[in-house]
């Protein structure tokens, strides 16, 4: 039976992109110790170092990376719409319009760095 | 209607759930489930409305999980099949079945400096308002309120921290301080700003996605965090 006080109050774009990006910004919490100590490895035993990057070209392991990469740009883009939610002034109209500039612009410069690449 | 009967749940306290059958109407509240309960089935059901017009914000229970005010929704947008399940409004004491205590959603909205704060007597002339400005602009759009505790009851925030003063009257701070005639903005600008005041907000949004009156609370509570800070800044405090 559902409890009428359950979660469904909760199921709205507004607060699944709160929970992505606290949930992002915890994930790369985690992540973070582990990347400085595997910089670190540099000074200290670069041939450890070097056996660890061999790793980087497994499937799995790149895998990883893209979910890195969707974690980092979900938590950047969910901290710009915060400070752009609270800190301007702004009609919702015109943060929309500023938002799909902004990702608009994203998605080109991508494209061309793909292509320089 | 495909169903004649609707299979209500009501939640009588946190481990007791009562269901009634319910006969289904056209053009049925919510309002018009719960009190065909108690005037047909239990007379003991205590519940709370007194407009059913949408005014004066007493009726607001939880359906399905949703905050709502039962008067002006109808049975057939929220039904499950043919079930539903009632209880009472969240982040409250409940007082008896679905009549929930609101003294500290009011004692909130006082504690937001959500009072008026008058520098003019009775003999002084009336304060024109330019309807035009921008201020005033911001204070309309938050002036419809009818404290039904809809957002309160959404809130996490308000969930998880007793403190928190609540979307409701951190809106009422922010009309009052874009409000021309309201002289308190150092003491609103004070206690909104205390330990439950508009930072605790996560800007979640519930607030605002089941406001019943289209109002944006959490835009104003974003008001709020915007003045507080250049207050801080400019003035240390």
């Amino acid at each position: 039976m559902k409890a009428a006080s359950g979660i469904t109050s909760r199921a709205h774009p507004l607060w699944l992109v709160y929970l992505l990006h606290r949930m992002s910004g915890l994930a790369l919490t985690l992540f973070l110790p582990l990347h400085f100590w595997v910089l670190a490895l540099a000074m200290t035993d670069p041939a450890r170092l070097d056996g660890f990057l061999h790793l980087t070209e497994a499937g799995v392991v790149k895998l990883a990376e893209i979910g890195l990469v969707f974690l980092l740009a979900v938590h950047m883009f969910g901290g710009l719409r915060l400070m752009a939610m609270e800190w301007l002034p702004w009609s919702p109209s015109q943060k929309t319009l500023a938002a799909g500039a902004a990702a608009l612009s994203f998605l080109i410069a991508l494209l061309f760095f793909l292509k320089a690449i | 209607m495909t169903n004649d009967v609707l299979k209500v749940t009501i939640e009588r306290s946190s481990d007791v759930q009562d269901v009634f059958e319910v006969p289904a109407f056209e053009s049925q509240t919510v309002l018009d489930v719960v009190s065909w309960v108690q005037q047909n089935a239990d007379p003991t059901l205590s519940y709370r409305f007194a407009c059913r017009v949408g005014m004066c914000g007493s009726c607001a229970m939880m359906v399905n999980g949703v905050p709502r005010w039962t008067c002006r929704t109808h049975i057939n947008k929220v039904l499950d099949g043919n079930e539903v399940t009632i209880g009472p409004l969240r982040n409250l004491p409940v007082i008896k079945d679905l009549a929930v205590d609101m003294d500290p959603f009011f004692d909130k909205w006082v504690a937001a400096e959500g009072v008026h704060h008058g520098a003019l007597t009775r003999d002084d002339p009336i304060a024109p308002i330019d309807e035009d400005s921008a201020p005033r602009a911001e204070a309309n759009a938050g002036i419809e309120c009818i404290n039904c505790s809809v957002c309160y009851a959404a809130c996490d925030t308000v969930a998880g921290n007793p403190d928190y003063l609540g979307p409701a009257a951190l809106q009422r701070a922010w009309t009052l301080l874009n409000d021309a005639k309201d002289e308190g903005r150092a003491a609103i600008l004070d206690a909104v700003s205390d330990s439950g005041g508009c930072h605790n907000c996560h800007s979640m949004g519930s607030c605002t996605a089941y406001c019943p009156n289209d109002l944006d609370p959490m835009s104003a509570i974003a008001g709020l965090k915007r003045e507080t800070a250049k207050s801080f800044f400019k003035r240390g405090r």
